[in-house]
């Protein structure tokens, strides 16, 4: 018996394999963008706005990716708007909005006559079980994302980094600022099924916070954050097949251990290159 | 009045030069809040401005609208011969040290590299030129050495000339600048309004805010003096004017013999924590 190669026989486990590792990139990608603007909340935020669109999805027998990503992008465009207005901050748009549309989500999913697993897949995610077809459709909408991020890497960076600077030298940054939300959304609707909407903020942030406490300049923090985020679903989901755990819940936690690690690793070098403490002064 | 007398004239008497920026009749404010009242002002190519005030006083604002980044509520502002934000390519804006975040995993070429960005377009990578040009206004400011360096791990001085080097890179023909020379070291500061100073004498139009009296009459050739409107504007000797000097800064002012100085009671500190303690220019601000 052989722990590594015996799962590769399976379809479901090389298409599972496939999907995880899509996602953590594309979640990696955005998600360096996202902790350098401060935008964490946001992703678990839109993850939860995207409900009602899956159930709706369902109910209309239609591809939950339509459903989803209408509701989230809805949502991450009203928020921005919304916050444009100037009356309310963006974390109270956020949290308005966000719950009013997750609540409606749970709504409409208790009005289906019997609960059906296949939505509660999408709260915790359900990678094993993912289809040909929807395979497809995450690698066009990850290639669709991951294109517009290499025609606008710069651009995004210069608006994060300094809104200010790079609008008086004429970058559209509110339309950037709101491309961002949407590409957020868009990335949140194919890790659904990966993660579940629960933990999606998870795939989003932490590979992207573990580069960033070790990389000094944006190309390694993209770099480094992507390739955490490939390598942690592929031990994640040998991990869940050989405990036969939960996937997702898995994936994330292996991610969770590299920050941890990756962490506590930097500030006991931080210790010992500086003895009078890394914490001090 | 004497002040009011100036509000508005050309800020230089020598024929009719070109002018870079232009305001007429605007007000603009944040929220409900005015910021600034019916200014009228002309800046000519080749100028070198200082933007003096008490904190509040409408300083950064005068430089967003300029920058065409904040909306005037009623007035018309040209810049660079079109409406303000139209010719942005070929502006620059240095913000505020305190508005940068410093822990951002950028170096100062990155930085440099950014000033390129928007003349490339979304469709060009950054090439040959792009980096010819980052590598000379590096060296211009004498940071090429530190060019791989993080900008956390950079002292005050050198972050300024870091942004300094990202504005030449752009190749603008109009320079704004917010507080470039606060709280860092004499030689620094010396070095920043040499280099900037050349660029005005290119033909280039350079407009900083500054909350150095001292510096803005030493090393800039016009004033601006802003509360909430327009106080006075000229050459920067104006500044000796103690009626200007209290007309601009209220009660807080306080002037001994030919040194002046500002007793500002509000918090006036928009320098960065700890960079007015630089005492020489190699040791880092940030924490290690």
């Amino acid at each position: 018996m052989n722990l590594v190669l015996d799962p590769l026989a399976y379809p479901f486990f090389l298409r599972a394999l496939a999907a995880s590792s899509i996602v953590g990139l594309v979640c990696a990608t955005v998600g360096s963008y996202m902790v350098l603007r401060g935008l964490a909340f946001m992703g678990d935020a839109l993850s939860h706005s995207a409900f009602p669109g899956v159930v709706v999805a369902y109910l209309l027998k239609v591809p939950f990716y339509f459903g989803a990503s209408i509701a989230a992008v809805g949502t991450a465009l009203a928020i921005g708007w919304v916050t444009r207005q100037g009356k309310l901050r963006s974390d109270t748009a956020t949290g308005v909005l966000f719950a009013g549309m997750f609540a409606l989500g749970v709504f409409l999913f208790s009005l289906i006559p019997n609960y059906v697993g296949d939505l509660f897949g999408f709260l915790f995610g359900e990678v094993l079980g993912i289809g040909m077809s929807d395979l497809i459709s995450l690698a066009v909408l990850a290639a669709l994302v991951l294109g517009t991020v290499a025609l606008l890497w710069k651009e995004l960076l210069y608006a994060t980094f300094d809104p200010l600077g790079a609008a008086a030298s004429g970058l559209p940054v509110g339309r950037l600022d709101y491309l961002l939300l949407a590409l957020i959304a868009l990335t949140i609707v194919i890790s659904l099924q990966s993660v579940g909407i629960i933990l999606v903020v998870a795939m989003l942030v932490t590979p992207a916070a573990t580069a960033q406490v070790i990389s000094k300049s944006f190309g390694r923090l993209v770099v480094i954050a992507g390739s955490i985020g490939v390598f942690c679903p592929i031990v994640g989901l040998y991990c869940s097949y050989w405990l036969n755990s939960a996937s997702g819940a898995t994936v994330v936690l292996v991610e969770s251990a590299v920050f941890c690690v990756v962490l506590m690793s930097t500030l006991v070098a931080g210790r010992i290159g500086h003895p009078s403490g890394a914490f001090g002064s | 009045m004497k002040a009011a007398s100036k509000t508005g004239g050309p800020m230089e008497a020598v024929g009719v030069p070109a002018m870079a920026i232009r305001l007429q009749g605007v007000t603009a404010g944040y929220g409900a809040r005015v910021a600034l009242e019916d200014v009228h002002l002309e800046i000519p190519v080749g100028a070198l401005v200082a933007v003096v005030g008490p904190n509040g006083g409408g300083k950064s604002t005068l430089l967003k609208l300029i920058a065409g980044v904040l909306k005037p509520w009623t007035g018309s502002i040209e810049v660079l011969g079109a409406a303000a934000g139209r010719e942005a390519h070929r502006v620059a804006y240095v913000p505020q040290a305190e508005l940068v975040d410093w822990s951002f995993p950028v170096n100062v070429w990155n930085v440099a590299m950014m000033g390129r960005y928007p003349r490339l377009g979304p469709l060009r990578q950054p090439g040959r030129a792009d980096r010819e040009a980052v590598s000379t206004a590096l060296e211009r400011v004498d940071m090429l050495g530190r060019a791989r360096t993080p900008i956390g791990a950079l002292s005050g001085g050198q972050r300024r000339r870091a942004f300094l080097a990202r504005a030449m890179a752009a190749d603008a023909d109009l320079y704004l600048l917010d507080e470039p020379v606060t709280g860092v070291d004499v030689p620094t500061q010396e070095a920043i309004m040499a280099l900037l100073s050349a660029e005005a004498e290119k033909g280039k139009a350079v407009v900083a805010t500054t909350h150095d009296l001292g510096a803005a009459v030493k090393h800039f050739k016009s004033v601006v003096a802003v509360n909430r409107r327009i106080v006075a504007s000229g050459p920067a000797t104006l500044l000796t004017d103690p009626e200007i000097l209290s007309q601009t800064y209220g009660g807080h002012l306080l002037v001994l013999g030919d040194n002046l100085g500002i007793l500002d009671d509000s918090h006036h500190h928009d320098d960065p924590a700890g960079s007015e303690r630089h005492f020489h220019e190699d040791h880092p601000a940030g924490r290690s």
